[in-house]
C-alpha cells in the first residue's frame, strides 16, 4: 500500500478549522496510549496536561504571560517568512531589546514618571530593530545570507548581555552577583489588577490586530505576499526586494526587542543573564503553526503556552519527567503539522498494482 | 607534546562534530530540503551511540547505533515533510524538540556512567613521527571519516550523475520531476544521509570527544553546523574550511585566556561567531558564485502532480 | 476516527469533574517541593540537590511527599513553577539556584504560610531562609594537594562564570597552593557555561598544553577530569565523586552534600520549629564533603587530612591573613580572618593570578 497526496482544487475551508481539532484528537489518543503504557491513569494525565492550565484564573494568567512574548515575536516572524526573509535570530534581537530598554532604569534609577515607561518600550523596540538591521544591511549590501548572520548574532547578543549584567550593570548592592537593580514604579509595566498579566499581552494583541489589517487590507501586505511567492512578478510590479528585506527585519526585530523589554520590565522586574527561555526560537514554530497568519499566530502561541504549562503541571502532579513532557510536545507539534496537510491535499492510500 | 601540536589536536576534536553534521546537512539542502532538526538528530545519535557502546563494550557498535538513530530521526522528518508535505522549517524545529526530550528519556539510566572511548587508530611507526605523526596518523576513525566524507560529497556533487540529479532536484523540482526523476525518493535519500551524518556527529561527542552521556550534551553544535552550510555557500570543501575556522578561533580564544592577556572572556567567546560572519561577508561579495550554488527550491514543499 | 475523537473529549470532560483539586488536610504528608535549574541528569549541581531530595524521602518515609520541577529557566518561568508548587499544597519549597531569588521572594509574599528555602541567595524574609555551602574550604585543601603533586608548579582552572562563588573558589585554591609553594602559578580559562562537556574538555586540553599538570574545575561535567586521565595528569572532581570517570587521575573531589541540611529543615517544618535564617555551612556542617584521597603518596594524604580536620573543627580558616590582592594591596592583615560579607561578594583576585576580572 502506498500513501499518496492529491492536491485539492482549492484550500479546504472545512479542513482549515477541522485540522487543528483532528490534531488535538490524535494527540489525546496517542497521549492516552503513552500514559497508559507508563502506568498512569490516562484520563487524569490528559486532564492535568490540557485542562488544568486553563481551569484556574492564576494559571490562565500564567498562560497569557507565557504566550505574550511568543505571539509578539511570532507575528513579526510570520511577516518575515511570508516574504521569504529568514530571520532566525529573534532571540538575539529580544536580548538586545531587553538590554536597550533596561539602560534607563539601570543608569537613571531616579527617573520616575510616565515617560520612562514609554521610553523604555521605545528603546526596547529600537534595540531589537537596530540589531536586526545588521543582517538586513549585510544582506542588501553584500548579499550575505541572513540565516547565518541572524543566528550567529544571537550568541553574540547573549555574550554582550552577559558582559553588561556581570560587569558594569550589576546591582551595586548585590554582592557582585549577576543581577541588575530591581526596577520600580513607572519602570515596571502596568499589570491587570494585582495579577501577573502585564501590558506586554496588550501590545501583543495590538500587534496581531495591526498586522492582520496590514497583511490583508493594505498594499504593503500585498507586496509582502507577492515578493514572497513570486519574486520576479514583484520586481515587475516595481516592488524592491531590498526594501522588503529591510522592512521585514526591522519589523520583526523591533517586535522581538519589544518582547524582550516587556519580559524584563514585566514579569521579571530586573535584568539577569537568562533573559528568555528561548522565546525567539520557539516563536519560529509559533509562526508556522499559525500558518504565517497573524490571527493564527495568536492561536498557536496560546496552544504552545498550554503545552508548556501542561508539561510543568504533569511533572508536579504525575511525577513524569520534563523529558517525557518534551517528547509529548514534539508529538503534538508533528500531529498539528501533519493535519494541516489536509487543508491543501487529500490523502489516498493506493494498493500496489497487481498484474 | 609541544604547544603547537596540542593546539592542532584540540582544534581537530573541536571541529570534527561540526564538520560531520554540516557535510550531511549540505547534501540535504542541496536537494532542496531545509532540515533545522540537526541538533535533535545529533543528540539522539549521541545517546544511542553511548548506550550501545556502554552495553556492548564496543565503541564501533556505538558509532553504528548513532548513525542508525540519526537516520531514524531523519526518516521521521522525511515522512512528515516528503510524504505528508508538512512545512520543513517547523518540522525541523519540532524534530529538535522531540530529539532533546527523547534523548533524555533514553539516557535516563545512562547518566553518570563512564563511557567507552573510541580509541585513536595509532597507525604503527607513522604515528610515532614527531609532531606530524600524532596529528596525521594518530586520530580516531571518525576524524578520517569526516575528511573522507567531505571529499566524497565534493566529488559526488560535482562529478557524478547522482550529484547532478540531487542538484537538479534542489534547483527546480518541477523540471526534475518532468524529466522523470523521482523528486521525493531523491530527497528521502538525502535526508537519510543527513541524519546518518548528524548521528555520526552525535556519536563522536559521546564516544570520542567526551566519552559520557549527559542531557543536552550537544549544546547547540547542531545549530552551528547549520550555519556552516550557509557559510560554505553549499560547496562541500568550504564546509571543511568553515568548521576548522570556527574550531580554530574558538580554541585560540581559550589559549588567549590561559595566557592571561586580559581580554574579557565574553569578547573572546564571541570571536568565532563574528569571524564566521565577517568571512561570509567577504565570500558573498562574489554574488554570481553564491547564486549558482544556492539551491533555488530550498525549503519549498513539493508534491508530484498526478 | 471521529468516534475516537469524541471518546477522547468525553473522557477529558469526565476527568475534569473527577479530578478537581482537593485542598490538603492536616493528616496529609508534608509536601516538599524542589525547583532545579538544570536537568537532574546533569550529574552535577541539580543532580546533587536531587540526591538531597531522595535523602528526605528515605529519612521520613510516609511523612513526606516530594515533588520537583527540573530545567526551570531563571526568570518569569521560575515564578510560575514555584507558584504551582505552592498551589499544589507544598509546605516547604527549595529553590536551588541563585537566579530564582526575586521569584522566590515574590511567591513567598503571596503564600505566607509556606516555608521557602533559597540556595545561594542573600535576601531573606519571614518565610524565606537562605542557605549555601562554603565550598572554598574544600578548594583550599585541593590547592594544597595540587602544590604537593604538581611537578611543573602550574595548575589549570576550568571556570564557568565570574561570580563571587567561583572567584572565591579560585582564590581559596591558590591560597592553599601558595601555603605549600609560594611561587605556584594558576591559569584560568572561562568557558562561559556551567555545563558544556565539549567546551570544558577543550579548556582542559588547552590548559594542559600550556604546561598545567593539575586540572581543576568549577563547571559541572566530568569532561575536564576525563581529559586529565587521558593525558596522564591529575585533577579534582567537582560536585560529586567522579572517581569512576578518572580512576587514575582523580586526587579527590569536593562533594556538594545537601542531605543533612535538607533533612534538618524538613524536620523543623514537621515539628513546627522552622524559622527563617541564613545558613552558610562548610565541612563542619557536612555540606562540603571530600571524596577519598586517592592517587597520592601517604604524606600528601596525611597533610590533606590534617588541613581538612583543622577546617572542620574551625581551628583554621582558609582566608586567614596576610592576604594580598592581585595589585599588591593588603586585603587581610596578618592573623585576621576575612569577614563573611567580603567573602560573599568577592570580586578580586589574590596575588599570583594572571587573569583579570571584569569590573
Amino acid at each position: 500500500m502506498r500513501l499518496v497526496l492529491e492536491r485539492r482544487a482549492e484550500r479546504s475551508k472545512l479542513m482549515t478549522w477541522l485540522s487543528p481539532l483532528l490534531a488535538v484528537g490524535l494527540t489525546l489518543v496517542t497521549g492516552a496510549v503513552i500514559f497508559s503504557l507508563m502506568g498512569l491513569d490516562p484520563a487524569r494525565a490528559l486532564y492535568v496536561y490540557f485542562l488544568e492550565p486553563v481551569l484556574w484564573w492564576w494559571s490562565l494568567e500564567e498562560l497569557v504571560v507565557k504566550a505574550a512574548p511568543l505571539v509578539l515575536i511570532g507575528v513579526g516572524l510570520a511577516v518575515c517568512f511570508r516574504a521569504n526573509v529568514w530571520n532566525i535570530g529573534a532571540e538575539g534581537q529580544l536580548t538586545m531589546g531587553a538590554l536597550f530598554g533596561s539602560a534607563l532604569p539601570i543608569l537613571w534609577h531616579e527617573f520616575q514618571s510616565f515617560p520612562v515607561m514609554v521610553l523604555m518600550l521605545a528603546l526596547g523596540a529600537l534595540g531589537g530593530a537596530l540589531y536586526a538591521a545588521i543582517p538586513a544591511f549585510l544582506r542588501t549590501r553584500f548579499g550575505t545570507n541572513e540565516i547565518l548572520t541572524s543566528l550567529m548574532l544571537v550568541y553574540v547578543a547573549q555574550l554582550i548581555a552577559d558582559w553588561f549584567i556581570r560587569g558594569p550593570w550589576r546591582d551595586p548592592a548585590g554582592f557582585n552577583f549577576p543581577k541588575s537593580v530591581q526596577f520600580e514604579g513607572w519602570q515596571l509595566l502596568p499589570t491587570l489588577g494585582d495579577g501577573r498579566i502585564h501590558l506586554g499581552a496588550g501590545l501583543a494583541l495590538v500587534a496581531v490586530a495591526v498586522l492582520y489589517v496590514v497583511m490583508s487590507r493594505t498594499l504593503k501586505g500585498f507586496e509582502v505576499r507577492v515578493v514572497g511567492t513570486a519574486p520576479r512578478a514583484g520586481t515587475f510590479a516595481g516592488f524592491s526586494s531590498k526594501r522588503m528585506v529591510w522592512f521585514c527585519l526591522l519589523l520583526s526585530g523591533g517586535l522581538a526587542g519589544l518582547a524582550g523589554i516587556c519580559e524584563v520590565a514585566g514579569p521579571s522586574g530586573h535584568l539577569q543573564p537568562a533573559i528568555s527561555p528561548g522565546y525567539g526560537f520557539t516563536a519560529i514554530i509559533v509562526a508556522f503553526l499559525g500558518r504565517l497568519n497573524p490571527v493564527g499566530v495568536l492561536v498557536a502561541g496560546v496552544m504552545l503556552g498550554i503545552s508548556y504549562l501542561g508539561g510543568e503541571a504533569a511533572q508536579i502532579d504525575l511525577g513524569i519527567s520534563d523529558k517525557t513532557a518534551q517528547v509529548f510536545q514534539g508529538i503534538l507539534l508533528f500531529f498539528i503539522l501533519a493535519c494541516d496537510t489536509l487543508i491543501l491535499y487529500r490523502i489516498r492510500l493506493l494498493r500496489p498494482h497487481t498484474a | 607534546m609541544t604547544g603547537l601540536e596540542a593546539v592542532i589536536l584540540t582544534i581537530i576534536t573541536a571541529s570534527t562534530p561540526l564538520l560531520l553534521a554540516a557535510i550531511g546537512e549540505l547534501v540535504v539542502e542541496r536537494s532542496g530540503v531545509l532540515n533545522l532538526g540537526v541538533e535533535g538528530m545529533m543528540v539522539v545519535g549521541a545517546v544511542c551511540g553511548f548506550a550501545t557502546a556502554y552495553t556492548t563494550g564496543s565503541p564501533y557498535l556505538g558509532v553504528l547505533a548513532g548513525v542508525l538513530a540519526g537516520m531514524g530521526m531523519a526518516l521521521l522528518f522525511g515522512f512528515l515533510t516528503q510524504s505528508l508535505a508538512t512545512n520543513q522549517v517547523a518540522s525541523g524545529l519540532a524534530l529538535t524538540l522531540l530529539g532533546l526530550g527523547l534523548s533524555g528519556v533514553i539516557g535516563e539510566s545512562f547518566t553518570g556512567l563512564p563511557g567507552v572511548k573510541l580509541q585513536p587508530l595509532d597507525i604503527p611507526v607513522l604515528s610515532d613521527i614527531p609532531f606530524l605523526g600524532p596529528i596525521l596518523f594518530g586520530q580516531d576513525v571518525l576524524v578520517y571519516t569526516s575528511f573522507a566524507l567531505v571529499f566524497a560529497v565534493s566529488y559526488t556533487m560535482s562529478r557524478t550523475r547522482t550529484g547532478l540529479v540531487i542538484r537538479a532536484v534542489g534547483d527546480n523540482h518541477h523540471s526534475a520531476h518532468a524529466l522523470g526523476y523521482n523528486v521525493i525518493a531523491v530527497r528521502y535519500g538525502c535526508i537519510l544521509f543527513g541524519g546518518a551524518c548528524a548521528g555520526l556527529a552525535g556519536a563522536y561527542l559521546s564516544l570520542a570527544y567526551t566519552p559520557q552521556w549527559v542531557e543536552n550534551m550537544t549544546s547547540g553544535r547542531g545549530w552551528i553546523a547549520l550555519a556552516l552550510v550557509v557559510f560554505a555557500t553549499w560547496i562541500a570543501r568550504r564546509v571543511l574550511i568553515g568548521a576548522y575556522l570556527f574550531g580554530a578561533v574558538w580554541i585560540m580564544g581559550l589559549y588567549a585566556q590561559a595566557l592571561g592577556i586580559g581580554i574579557p572572556s565574553q569578547v573572546l567567546s564571541s570571536f568565532p561567531y563574528l569571524i564566521t560572519i565577517l568571512v561570509l561577508v567577504l565570500i558573498s561579495r562574489n554574488r554570481t558564485l553564491t547564486k549558482i550554488n544556492t539551491p533555488a527550491c530550498i525549503g519549498q514543499t513539493f508534491v508530484p502532480d498526478r | 476516527m471521529r468516534t475516537l475523537f469524541k471518546l477522547a473529549v468525553t473522557a477529558a470532560m469526565l476527568a475534569a469533574g473527577a479530578f478537581a483539586a482537593t485542598p490538603a488536610s492536616a493528616a496529609d504528608p508534608l509536601k516538599v517541593g524542589f525547583i532545579y535549574v538544570g536537568p537532574i541528569g546533569d550529574h552535577g549541581w541539580s543532580y546533587q540537590h536531587d540526591q538531597g531530595r531522595l535523602a528526605i524521602e528515605k529519612e521520613f518515609g510516609d511523612k513526606v511527599e516530594t515533588v520537583y520541577v527540573e530545567k526551570v529557566a531563571e526568570g518569569p518561568d521560575a515564578e510560575r513553577a514555584i507558584t504551582r508548587l505552592a498551589r499544589q499544597g507544598a509546605g516547604l519549597i527549595f529553590t536551588t539556584s541563585f537566579g530564582f531569588m526575586e521569584q522566590t521572594l515574590a511567591v513567598a509574599k503571596k503564600f505566607p504560610e509556606i516555608k521557602f528555602e533559597h540556595a545561594t541567595g542573600y535576601k531573606q524574609a519571614d518565610n524565606v531562609a537562605t542557605y549555601s555551602a562554603r565550598f572554598y574550604e574544600g578548594r583550599y585543601v585541593i590547592g594544597q594537594i595540587a602544590a604537593r603533586m604538581s611537578k611543573s608548579g602550574v595548575a589549570g582552572y576550568v571556570a564557568s562564570f565570574p561570580i563571587p562563588e567561583v572567584v572565591r573558589g579560585i582564590n581559596a585554591f591558590l591560597l592553599g597552593a601558595q601555603s605549600i609553594n609560594p611561587d605556584f602559578k594558576l591559569m584560568v580559562v572561562w568557558v562561559n557555561s556551567w555545563f558544556d562537556p565539549g567546551k570544558e574538555a577543550d579548556a582542559a586540553k588547552v590548559l594542559i598544553g600550556q604546561g598545567a599538570d593539575i586540572i581543576t574545575q568549577h563547571t559541572d561535567s566530568t569532561a575536564p577530569l576525563q581529559i586529565a586521565e587521558e593525558q596522564g595528569v591529575t585533577g579534582f572532581g567537582q560536585a560529586s565523586d567522579m572517581i569512576k570517570f578518572a580512576p587514575k587521575a582523580q586526587l579527590t573531589a569536593i562533594i556538594d552534600d545537601w542531605s543533612a541540611y535538607y533533612i534538618e529543615r524538613t524536620k523543623a517544618v514537621l515539628d513546627g520549629t522552622w524559622t527563617s535564617g541564613d545558613v552558610w555551612g562548610g565541612m563542619g556542617a557536612e555540606m562540603v564533603v571530600m571524596a577519598d584521597y586517592t592517587n597520592m603518596p601517604d604524606d600528601v594524604k596525611a597533610m590533606a587530612e590534617e588541613t581538612e580536620a583543622k577546617i572542620t573543627s574551625g581551628e583554621f580558616h582558609p582566608f586567614t591573613g596576610p592576604i594580598y590582592k592581585q595589585d599588591g594591596t593588603l586585603a587581610v592583615e596578618e592573623g585576621k580572618v576575612l569577614d563573611d560579607g567580603t567573602l560573599l561578594g568577592m570580586n578580586w583576585y589574590v596575588q599570583g593570578i594572571d587573569d583579570s576580572l571584569p569590573q
